[in-house]
C-alpha cells in the first residue's frame, strides 16, 4: 500500500512542482525511464515466484537505469546515440515482454 | 493446486495491508519513477519533444525536411510546367477547330454543299424568240465569276459549281441534267456593283441578249440578301485521294 502510494505521490508532485531536469540529462530519460519499467516488472515476477529481496531490487533498478543512461551517452559521445538508443529500448522492451509473460502464467495460470 | 490461487491471493493481502522495509523501498523507486514518467510527459507536450532531441537527430530532422521541401518544390514546378502545356494545348486545339470550321464554311460555300446568303444581283433574261444558247449562258456565268461571283444560282434550281456544265440547244438549256425553265433567273452573291458591270459591259451578256441575234431583255437588280438554297450533290472522289 505505501508502494502505491509512493507512485501516487511521485505522480502528484510531477504535476504539481512540474520540476525540470538539467538539460544534459534530458535526452536520457526516457531511456531511463523504460529500464525502470523492466526494473518493476522483474521485481513483480520476482516477488510471484517468492524470490523478491528488497536490496537486489534497489541494486538491480540503480544498475539497470545507469547503464541504460550511460550506453546512451557513449554513443552520443561516439556519434551512434540514436542507435544505441534504439537497442536498449529492444532489448529492454523484450525483457519487459517476457516478464509481463511470466506475470501472466502466475496470476491466471494461461 | 486448487488453493494455489486464494493463498496467493491471501499473501497478496496480508502483503499489501502490512508496511514493512521493502514496502517503503517500492515506495521510494515508484516515486522516481512516477516523477520521472510525469516530467517527460510534459516535456514532450510541452515542445513537441525538440528540446530533448540530440544535437544529431536535429541535424537529421533538419536535412529530411530540406530534401523534402526541395522535392516538393521540383513537384510544383513540374506540375506548374505540365498545367501550362496543357493550358496552351487546349487553346491551340481550339483555335485550330475554329480554323477548321471556318475554313469548312468556305469550302461548303464554294463547293456549293452549304446554303449561302449575302448582297448580290438577281438577274432575270426574257427571250421570247428561245434563242438564247448554251454558249451565251456559258459566257454569262464565266463573266459572274470573274466579276467576283462566290455562289451563282440558276431559277433556284441549279447551283453553279466547279464542275457544272451547260448544255442543251438555243431555247432548251439544260445544267448538269436540269432542264431550264424560261424565263431564265439568275442569282448570284458577290459585290452588286461589280456583278452588275461583269453583265453590262460592252460585248457581255446585256449586249449580246437584246441584240439583234437573240432578241430578249435582261433585267438586273441588286440585292441586299440574295437567298441560295439550292445545294449541290457532291459525289465521292473514285479516283483522287489527299496527297
Amino acid at each position: 500500500m505505501i508502494a502505491i502510494l509512493g507512485l501516487l505521490l511521485g505522480v502528484a508532485v510531477g504535476i504539481w512542482l512540474s520540476p525540470t531536469l538539467p538539460a544534459v540529462l534530458q535526452p536520457y530519460l526516457p531511456i531511463m525511464i523504460v529500464a525502470a519499467m523492466d526494473a518493476l516488472f522483474g521485481a513483480t515476477r520476482a516477488y510471484l515466484d517468492h524470490t523478491f529481496s528488497d536490496k537486489v531490487f534497489v541494486v538491480s533498478f540503480i544498475s539497470n537505469v545507469t547503464i541504460a543512461a550511460l550506453i546512451v551517452w557513449i554513443g552520443d559521445q561516439i556519434g551512434v546515440g540514436s542507435q544505441l538508443s534504439t537497442a536498449v529500448i529492444v532489448v529492454l522492451g523484450i525483457r519487459i515482454f517476457t516478464n509481463a509473460a511470466a506475470i501472466r502464467r502466475k496470476v491466471i495460470h494461461a | 493446486m486448487p488453493d494455489e490461487a486464494p493463498r496467493g491471493a491471501r499473501r497478496f493481502l496480508t502483503d499489501f495491508l502490512r508496511p514493512s522495509r521493502s514496502q517503503a523501498v517500492m515506495a521510494l523507486i515508484l516515486f522516481i519513477c512516477g516523477l520521472a514518467a510525469v516530467m517527460q510527459v510534459t516535456a514532450n507536450s510541452a515542445d513537441a519533444g525538440y528540446s530533448t532531441m540530440r544535437r544529431s537527430d536535429l541535424v537529421e530532422l533538419l536535412d529530411t525536411l530540406n530534401a523534402q521541401s526541395r522535392r516538393l518544390e521540383a513537384d510544383i514546378a513540374e506540375l506548374e510546367s505540365t498545367k501550362s502545356r496543357l493550358e496552351s494545348g487546349v487553346d491551340a486545339q481550339r483555335i485550330a477547330a475554329e480554323e477548321a470550321t471556318k475554313r469548312l464554311d468556305e469550302l461548303g460555300i464554294l463547293a456549293g454543299t452549304l446554303p449561302a446568303t449575302g448582297p448580290g444581283i438577281r438577274m432575270t433574261i426574257v427571250d421570247p424568240q428561245q434563242q438564247l444558247t448554251p454558249e451565251i449562258l456559258l459566257d454569262a456565268i464565266g463573266e459572274l465569276r470573274d466579276a467576283g461571283a462566290e455562289a451563282i444560282e440558276l431559277n433556284d434550281q441549279v447551283r453553279v459549281v466547279g464542275t457544272s456544265w451547260v448544255g442543251g440547244s438555243a431555247g432548251a438549256l439544260v445544267v448538269d441534267d436540269v432542264a431550264l425553265d424560261l424565263p431564265l433567273t439568275i442569282e448570284a452573291i458577290g459585290t452588286p456593283h461589280s456583278l452588275e458591270e461583269g453583265a453590262r459591259f460592252r460585248g457581255g451578256l446585256v449586249s449580246q441578249v437584246e441584240g439583234p441575234a437573240v432578241g430578249g431583255s435582261v433585267l438586273i437588280n441588286q440585292v441586299d440578301d440574295v437567298i441560295i438554297e439550292t445545294l449541290h450533290r457532291v459525289s465521292e472522289p473514285q479516283f483522287a485521294r489527299p496527297a
